[in-house]
């Protein structure tokens, strides 16, 4: 049977036929689809869940792969920085039943706040890595995987990019083999499992020992192939950048490593012995590169590829050309270049009736300075609202607060952070703020959904993973004053004049103060509410409503001839009806649907 | 097996993927090998999007080169035009004449391009082009989402692939309370080309 997968979907096919039972991860673009695919998919064979963050999972699963349950991790990239502090303890220990790790990295920054190569963790921790160049093999090395962990008493990590992570290709499909039903007690094998010094130190011993036997093995396995060509041009590479190789190079010799760490220094050193120029083509890091050259071998990469970016067939074949490593093609000369660089860009924006909006236009009416947060809210950075001013890690905006307040500034500050993310990272740093007497507004915004990631649940919702299944839900609030919090207010999002004296009541407290603004993601209630429309005889082309930065107010044709500018539109194919831009307008031209009329927004 | 590389561009919420979800099924049920890439993340909040479906005897990378797109099927004026350096004098473009302006313009920081202007560029950028406002012809037969699924529709006159099977994955791959409304959307797309003057 063969089927069309995503890279992630493959994941989550390769964990029910490795006869993995217990995935755990935090979401994160672009690795989340494996465990909603999971969930939705192969909930009756394999638990999984949405840890509270990536550490947490990580421990998770360690302690299940401890106990003889096949495990598996997934994170994005810079969940990885979240997790490692656990990984590494893990390859130290090694495990009972098979433990992989799956990170997602993220070259070009689609959704990332950076380009972090994560194969320097392989090296790092000196934890064997596989990496697949598509769906087939994303399915395949999840196996592969658990084979390599329990062959040598090791974790595993997977390291897949979002062009194969959200790429399609065709996988056949196999079955899933018998998985215990039930698992001895628990091995109380203190000297393996306890790193204390006095093991950790056999322990790190047997992690040297062990990478060295994974590689001598690793010479003949089949997960590196040579395709022998023309000799004139040898390249070593790996995961999806040898699908481009294959199309920038057709006449090429290349070795398509499938593990990365270790790396088969035997194989590498004959192919490189039989080739006349030998090209490391990778993306990112020169991680391979710089291995190769420590073999006394001479090759060229970074000179010709550069770190940054994504390496796509487009700029590979350029990047070559100019090295002179193979002909350029004739391309007529587009003489649209200067049209196509002054189109108008489309970035990200708040979706119509999203319950950030109300907040972000209020804090740029009140100038404060904000320390942003990672989620949807961090589009408050854009124009309109040019009203998040820092951002750098999950849950690091509390701290940030908490620093700007003991630099103390001339003025009051506040911190954006979302319900997912409060859960994550915010909690620790929020303890720490209150207890050491920290002076700031934290705005917790709360729309019920890890949104930005795909809608997933969080602690605060009564699901886990997929609706069908309960979960306790932890409500915010009370929690929020449990940590001793003096002053807590919760306002609702769609109403611009509770948010607006919200943040005022908030902004006068001489303390930690939180603010949660409470209103769910359009994409959880689902249920957009009929158009507004302007009334073109009230509208006095203020353009005070574009401040809301909503997509679905726009200009009309009409202008209002006093002070010449265009007047507003609504597009009902996109107003969702939550009321904020007619809220905010001094005329009252932005009028709500007359009863009876239905959504055109669908 | 002729390889043919197709290109979709549109705005984040307008249902590219799905398209583009659609097209990679029914090319492998064609005995093709497919590859697709979509880009994700941010962009499902009103950035730009788009998806490349390659489908060949053997396919290696999922996304196409420069010059190498033989369909364009864009759900927005600009955003086809952003796409015209994958295209070549033998491709052709089937796009939404619907425009959604970005947040830049109605903020007053960016124009749109005049219609002349972009439909110029497009002419000069491919050997077939046509245009329907299939957001409003959506909207017409029920709901606007269904406009991506009527754009396919116009597609898919083009291709040798019958239509028993593209009702079928489309059937596959949308909600069961749609499918009606996205046959009838589909079966309104080839409709609407059919009677296009220039259509071959």
């Amino acid at each position: 049977m063969k089927e069309i997968l995503s890279g992630n979907e493959a994941f989550a096919r390769g964990a029910y036929e490795a006869g993995i039972q217990v995935v755990t991860g935090y979401p994160g673009t672009p690795s989340s689809e494996i465990i909603q695919t999971i969930g939705e998919i192969y909930n009756g064979d394999i638990y999984s869940e949405w840890s509270t963050n990536e550490k947490v999972a990580m421990d998770a699963a360690a302690g299940a792969a401890y106990s003889g349950r096949r495990s598996m991790v997934t994170t994005k990239q810079v969940g990885m920085n979240v997790l490692s502090d656990s990984l590494l303890y893990t390859v130290y220990t090694g495990i009972e039943a098979g433990l992989v790790v799956v990170t997602a990295d993220d070259p070009g920054l689609f959704s990332s706040q950076n380009e972090q190569d994560n194969r320097w963790y392989s090296r790092l921790a000196k934890i064997p890595t596989l990496e697949p160049q598509d769906s087939q093999e994303a399915k395949d090395f999840v196996i592969k995987g658990i084979e390599i962990s329990e062959k040598f008493d090791t974790p595993v990590l997977i390291r897949t990019v979002m062009r194969v992570s959200h790429s399609k290709s065709i996988v056949q499909l196999g079955e899933r083999p018998e998985v215990p039903k039930r698992v001895e007690k628990f091995p109380r094998n203190i000297s393996k499992y306890n790193c204390t010094a006095m093991y950790a130190k056999k322990m790190h011993a047997k992690v040297e020992k062990r990478i060295l036997d994974i590689q001598e093995w690793l010479e003949t396995s089949d997960l590196n192939k040579i395709e022998w060509k023309d000799t004139k041009i040898g390249i070593i590479t790996a995961g999806v950048v040898h699908t481009y190789v294959r199309d920038v190079f057709p006449n090429a010799s290349i070795l398509k490593l499938g593990m990365i760490n270790p790396i088969p220094k035997k194989l590498i050193k004959d192919f490189a012995s039989k080739v006349d120029q030998l090209i490391i083509i990778e993306e990112l890091d020169p991680v391979l590169e710089e291995q190769v050259k420590a073999l006394g071998i001479g090759a060229q990469g970074k000179d010709i590829f550069p770190p940054c970016y994504e390496l796509l067939p487009n700029r590979m074949k350029e990047l070559s050309v100019k090295a002179g490593l193979i002909k350029a093609e004739k391309i007529p000369e587009n003489k649209y270049r200067e049209l196509l660089e002054s189109l108008p860009t489309r970035s990200p924006v708040f979706c119509p009736g999203c319950p950030h909006r109300s907040s972000f236009y209020v804090m740029n009416k009140l100038k404060v300075p904000v320390a942003g947060d990672i989620g949807c809210y961090n589009l408050g950075s854009m124009p309109p609202f040019n009203a998040q001013h820092t951002m750098g890690a999950m849950g690091a905006s509390i701290g940030v607060l908490h620093g700007i307040s003991l630099a103390r500034i001339p003025e009051n500050a506040v911190c954006t952070i979302g319900d997912s993310t409060f859960f994550h990272s915010g909690m620790p740093p929020l303890v720490n703020m209150v207890h050491n007497g920290g002076r700031g507004v934290v705005v917790i915004m709360d729309n019920s959904s890890t949104a930005m990631t795909g809608h997933q649940d969080h602690p605060g919702i009564d699901w886990s993973v997929t609706k069908d299944r309960k979960a306790k839900k932890i409500e915010i609030e009370p929690l929020v004053r449990a940590m001793g919090v003096e002053k807590v207010v919760t306002v609702n999002a769609f109403n611009v004049k509770e948010v607006k004296e919200g943040f005022e009541e908030c902004l006068k407290f001489d303390g930690t103060a939180v603010l949660i603004a409470k209103g769910e993601c359009i994409f959880v209630s689902r249920k957009p509410k009929p158009a507004f429309t302007v009334n073109t005889e009230k509208c006095i082309a203020c353009h005070v409503c574009f401040e809301v930065g909503c997509p679905a107010v726009v200009v009309d044709v009409v202008k209002n001839k006093k002070n010449g500018k265009f007047k507003a539109k609504i597009d009902s194919t996109l107003c969702n009806g939550c009321s904020v831009c007619s809220q905010v307008c001094p005329t009252g031209a932005i009028e709500a649907p007359k009863p009876g009329k239905e959504s055109l927004a669908g | 097996m002729k390889d043919i590389n197709f290109l979709i561009a549109g705005v984040g919420g307008q249902g590219t993927i799905l398209v583009s979800d659609i097209m990679a099924e029914a090319g492998m049920l064609a005995g093709y090998d497919v590859k697709k890439t979509d880009v994700l993340g941010l962009a499902i909040r009103g950035g730009s999007v788009i998806s490349h479906i390659r489908w060949g005897e053997k396919v290696d990378a999922p996304m196409s080169m420069r010059g190498k797109v033989d369909y364009l099927l864009a759900f927005e004026p600009i955003e086809a035009l952003r796409q015209i350096e994958f295209l070549n004098g033998e491709s052709t473009i089937v796009f939404n004449e619907y425009k959604i302006y970005p947040v830049t313009v109605s903020s007053g920081f960016a124009t749109y391009p005049a219609d002349n202007v972009i439909e110029k560029a497009l002419k000069d950028s491919a050997k077939n082009i046509y245009s329907i406002n299939t957001t409003n012809e959506a909207v017409e037969i029920g709901n606007v989402k269904t406009m991506n699924v009527m754009l396919l529709g116009a597609l898919t006159l083009f291709l040798d692939i019958n239509t028993e099977t593209w009702e079928k994955v489309i059937k596959k791959f949308v909600p069961e309370r749609f499918k009606e409304l996205n046959l009838k959307a589909f079966r309104t797309g080839r409709e609407i080309m059919k009677k296009k003057e220039n259509f071959v």
